[in-house]
């Protein structure tokens, strides 16, 4: 007997006799439902309320945003940023339409490369796939338009946040995939990620970065 | 695998006599504690949540056959291999053909409770494969090579100096000038030393928080992202796990996770969290080709169905651990394997055998605060209890305690004697403390009156304080 058979008899041997239907249908059903549990309430409201809270979360641990109106002032707040944080004028994106469309010559010097991240990349930049108001959360799916690598490689991480996409919770994330992608289906990786690397693995002391980035700039695009 | 959980009183006399790990354990100990009050006092619906967690968990449980195959079938759907193991010796083997056949000479490895479990890396090692743990604390215990102290804080029981001299022995390509006094240094150093394992390794191997029967993912939750690292470049993603870690939905999976990282550390969300479905899909510009899920049974089977099943909602948050009185007097190795503190004492005599891991259901004084923090709501002191009926049935107690608790039960039995003893016992030691209301030595009571003052019974006893109340 294979081990699968061996592991899953022992299963049925242990576990309370029923109705095979139904236990099966029990499943199946909560499967296909897929019910929403208990949501706490922080996030839940306007969206002045779900900005206000992602922004409170996300500088908690150690991120950075800043709220623009206008999607083509991208290239400049960048811009700015790199020049602020000492780092060169080079940012890596994936080939999302939406970043590609900028205006990128509003950033000046900036230089702009396209695909997955190397080594030696300073900094990236990555268009939210969501954003979760209650813990300050980026949601970010891989592919070629959003590379996961972007997510880790780099040394400063920017994310480019639309207003309409930044909900209240992670279970509104999920709806958007959903929609997306169809029931049941997942892009390979969905990273859920909140604030820069850190680790706190000596003496518990927070130290940042550990292995990924060492910012991580949210610019929300109301 | 090493069987030091049956040395658990021996273990703990060095322990105690170590003022290293007594003062990382008091440096450490109070602040994870803290941390976990505050992110509960910030989220007014986390005992709800703790509620909900633990029946997604009991559903999946009295499921669990139908879960793993619905699992099994969306891994491979999603282009994915589900590796299905019985033992530890499984585990490996099923770990080191896919490293074999991808010529794979060095591994990274994101933090696993399960990679412990089945002793995976010195596997690896006596096969001629390299393996580097990338979690820091992983990395520093890995350099010293020894277990983890601690479920989520490998390394809690080591202070900062000792990690300069592991970090000064081991990384002789660098400038033995350099300066490490401060915890940042360490961490760029380890940092860039990684950096460049990651991107040469052949394979990556995690663990997994969560398996979704749902959509066929695994999750890490990690915030150094090391677990990231370690699975998006190489070409092999390994994800291992055990069969209790399903939950059915995405959604379900999102309440629990609402609860770990508060238990765990106080954040409100860790820093990281990743779902992975599958190997490269067509178009995807990096992450591994292939993707690997080991399951791993290696006793679970066994639990379920008995009194012992609820350790299985078990979610390695070690909050259990933070908040235990004997677990933060004599650290995590005195435990002896995989899983210490109170989760620990429960799971242990599971998986290697009650005979392998006597005196564990006794290091706990049954103050009830593990039970009190777990966010899965697992009754971890009534199992304790339980083990203890399942030593004592065994006859795996000391002489000494049966012989003890044999006396006592006769006597009970016998009540104008025990009164009449249990007072005579009184006043003898009531006269030897010369009214200063202690004792400082009691016959076969050295255990205790060797490190404390035995308080020396003062006036009557219980049964006639009770008589006495109720006339």
């Amino acid at each position: 007997m294979s081990a699968r058979e061996t592991i899953l008899g022992r299963v049925r041997a242990k576990l309370p006799k029923g109705p095979e239907g139904a236990r099966r249908e029990a499943v199946e059903l909560h499967m296909a439902q897929h019910p929403r549990n208990l949501i706490p309430a922080r996030g839940q409201g306007d969206i002045d309320h779900r900005i206000r809270v992602f922004t409170e979360m996300m500088l908690a641990v150690g991120g950075t945003v800043e709220i623009i109106d206008d999607i083509n002032e991208v290239p400049h707040h960048v811009a700015v940023y790199l020049r602020d944080g000492n780092l060169p004028a080079v940012v890596r994106r994936g080939s999302d339409p939406l970043l590609a469309k900028l205006p990128w010559h509003r950033g000046g010097t900036l230089e702009v490369t396209e695909g997955p991240a190397v080594d030696a990349d300073r900094a990236s930049i990555s268009h939210a796939f969501a954003g979760v108001a209650e813990s300050g959360t980026i949601v970010q799916i891989s592919g070629p338009e959003n590379p996961t690598t972007l997510n880790f490689l780099p040394e400063a991480h920017i994310v480019v946040l639309e207003s309409a996409a930044l909900f209240a919770s992670y279970e509104e994330a999920w709806s958007k995939l959903r929609n997306s992608m169809g029931e049941g289906n997942m892009p390979r990786t969905v990273n859920m990620i909140s604030g820069p690397s850190r680790t706190a693995d000596i003496e518990q002391t927070i130290v940042r970065p550990a292995h990924g980035p060492k910012n991580m700039h949210v610019i929300i695009v109301r | 695998m090493d069987l030091g959980a049956a040395n658990f009183k021996d273990n703990v006399g060095k322990a105690l006599a170590d003022d290293k790990l007594q003062n990382a354990m008091t440096e450490t100990g109070p602040r994870f504690i803290y941390k976990r009050t505050k992110a509960r006092e910030a989220l007014p619906e986390f005992d709800q949540l703790r509620d909900q967690a633990r029946d997604i968990k009991d559903h999946v449980l009295d499921h669990l056959d139908i879960y793993l195959e619905t699992y099994e079938a969306k891994v491979k759907a999603t282009g994915g291999y589900v590796h299905w193991a019985e033992t530890p010796d499984d585990a490996r083997a099923a770990v080191l053909d896919i490293c074999r056949k991808a010529n794979a000479r060095m591994v990274t490895k994101g933090k696993s409770m399960i990679s412990e479990e089945i002793d995976l890396n010195q596997h690896l090692e006596a096969n001629g494969i390299t393996p580097v743990e990338t979690d820091l604390g992983e990395y520093i215990i890995q350099l010293r090579n020894e277990r983890p102290s601690h479920i989520i804080a490998p390394a809690v029981h080591l202070t900062r100096d000792q990690v300069e001299a592991d970090f000064r022995r081991v990384h002789t390509h660098l400038d033995p000038k350099r300066d490490l006094t401060e915890i940042p240094a360490l961490v760029e150093e380890a940092r860039a030393v990684l950096r460049q394992k990651y991107l040469t390794a052949d394979v990556g191997i995690t663990g997994a928080n969560f398996l979704i029967a749902e959509t066929g993912t695994s999750i890490i939750v990690t915030n150094e992202g090391n677990g990231d690292l370690t699975q998006t470049l190489p070409k092999v993603h390994i994800v291992l796990a055990s069969i209790e870690k399903l939950v059915p939905t995405l959604e379900d999976a999102t309440t629990i996770l609402r609860v770990l990282a508060r238990s765990a550390t106080g954040q409100d969300f860790s820093n990281y969290t990743t779902f992975s479905t599958g190997g490269r899909r067509p178009g995807d510009p990096d992450g591994p080709v292939e993707y690997h899920v080991i399951l791993l049974d290696n006793g679970r089977t066994n639990v379920l169905g008995t009194e012992f099943q609820d350790m299985l909602r078990c979610i390695r948050c070690g909050a259990c651990l933070n908040h235990c009185p004997v677990y933060n007097a004599v650290g995590g190795h005195a435990y002896g394997w995989v899983y210490p503190g109170p989760i620990g004492s429960v799971v242990t005599p599971a998986l290697i055998g009650i005979e392998n891991a006597k005196h564990l259901p006794n290091a706990s004084t049954f103050c009830g605060r593990c039970e009190e923090v777990c966010p899965m709501r697992i009754p971890i002191p009534k199992m304790l209890r339980h083990w203890r009926e399942k030593e004592f049935e065994r006859h795996l107690q000391p002489t000494s305690m049966r012989w003890g608790l044999g006396l006592w039960a006769w006597m009970a039995k016998r009540p104008k004697l025990y009164r009449k003893a249990t007072a005579l016992a009184a006043r003898v030691l009531a006269n030897q403390a010369f009214g200063k209301g202690r004792l400082k030595k009691v016959p076969l009571a050295s255990g205790w009156t060797e490190f404390r003052d035995m308080p020396a019974p003062q006036g009557k006893t219980f049964h006639q304080l009770w008589k006495e109340r109720r006339s």
